[in-house]
């Protein structure tokens, strides 16, 4: 009796660790193979042969195709540089430069990776839309009401996810630092 | 309580195990993965155009909506598949997974450096039956090995503006990927003649 009492503890231990353990991992990513420069994250390896199993879960988890390296590669932000979460009600400014690539695409999603609705049915920005500066920087304004500029609305959402996707681009799995892939800054500058 | 210590331990590392079988299991045993997500909206060695990623009825998550996309979902037990993809205007490209998601080849429009995207994918044993013919091995013909036999092609066309998405569209329509009927060239050619 006192066997069997310890065997099913011991089982039921094994399985909630296991499966909590994965979900996590599955969930929130791991750090494994990840490049980050300022508030951005990218997996390169993901759009390779080699990418690692924790990586793999959460991409059939989550059932989306990542980029293939040939083709470019993904970096996402959920918070600003100051580590604050993205919220859909503040004012947050992106600017700065991007890294060299061909054409870049700038894309709000939720937590889900769904677009957000909007009545402009703006969902991002490509490199060919966007209105630069004087000297080649850009300055995109994320907000639920309308700024002038480059506009990219929330729909008020209380967190977002920003994806900047390079495509034909030098960067990749060799992308160490900022100096091979300068990223632009995300900072929040008034909430209401 | 030496028991209890010794239960905790070894659920702990039987929970190890069950992280690990589980982490490496879940790609095979995944329902609601990409390409089980498409096979009821894609036909098989064809393409299909996706619907534009909008609120709501994005087929997968994290689409770039600044794209127009089209599936080639294959199957190569039938013969080595030939894919056709004309060129838009800004930026094409063709992604390779298997049916477990793995993105094991990718090109763009300047990688293939022509108007059009050609590609013969074919499974490692197809490959190795190809006969060593010059003309076959030529190196404009571009062979794509793939890991498994079957697996998505992602067909992917910029639309650099939203006024542009109709001609990105287009251009992913004139695409093709189909089974290659006609036999290897080995089988009409007799060798010993050469």
């Amino acid at each position: 009796m006192r066997l069997l009492f310890i065997t099913l503890m011991t089982l039921l231990i094994a399985t909630g660790v296991g499966v909590g353990a994965t979900w996590i991992t599955t969930t929130r990513g791991t750090e494994f193979g990840t490049l980050t420069i300022g508030a951005w994250t990218a997996r390169p390896k993901t759009g390779t042969s080699d990418v690692d199993p924790y990586a793999r879960a959460t991409i059939t988890r989550n059932g989306e195709l990542p980029i293939g390296t040939g083709d470019g590669v993904a970096f996402t932000a959920t918070t600003d540089d100051k580590k604050k979460p993205l919220d859909g009600r503040c004012d947050v400014v992106v600017s700065g430069v991007t890294p060299p690539a061909r054409f870049w695409t700038l894309t709000l999603y939720d937590n889900k990776g769904h677009l957000v609705a909007n009545t402009l049915q703006r969902y991002g920005f490509t490199s060919q839309e966007i209105v630069r500066g004087a000297d080649g920087t850009l300055e995109i304004h994320i907000a639920s009401r309308s700024r002038s500029g480059n506009w990219l609305p929330t729909g008020g959402i209380e967190r977002y996810a920003l994806m900047l996707r390079l495509y034909d681009t030098p960067v990749g799995v060799a992308t160490r630092t900022q100096r091979d892939a300068p990223m632009p800054a995300i900072a929040t500058v008034g909430c209401p | 309580m030496i028991r209890l210590a010794f239960t905790i331990i070894v659920g702990v590392l039987l929970g190890g195990v069950v992280h690990l079988v589980s982490v490496l299991a879940l790609p095979r045993i995944a329902t609601q993965d990409a390409y089980s997500r498409l096979t009821p909206m894609t036909a098989l060695n064809a393409v299909t155009p996706l619907p534009l990623a909008e609120p709501g009825t994005s087929p997968m998550p994290f689409m770039d909506p600044a794209f127009a996309t089209a599936i080639c979902r294959y199957d190569l037990s039938e013969g080595p598949l030939k894919l056709t993809v004309p060129v838009s205007q800004a930026y094409t490209s063709v992604s390779f997974y298997t049916r477990n998601e793995l993105a094991y080849y990718a090109i763009n429009d300047r990688s293939a450096g022509k108007k059009v995207i050609e590609l013969d994918l074919m499974t490692e044993a197809q490959h190795s039956e190809l006969p060593e013919d010059e003309e076959v091995t030529s190196a404009d013909r571009l062979i794509i090995d793939s890991p498994t036999s079957t697996g998505l092609i992602v067909l992917k066309a910029l639309a650099a503006e939203p006024g542009l998405m109709p001609q990105a569209q287009a251009s992913l329509k004139a695409a093709s990927c189909s089974v290659q009927t006609e036999p290897p060239a080995k089988a009409e050619k007799p060798r010993g003649k050469r």
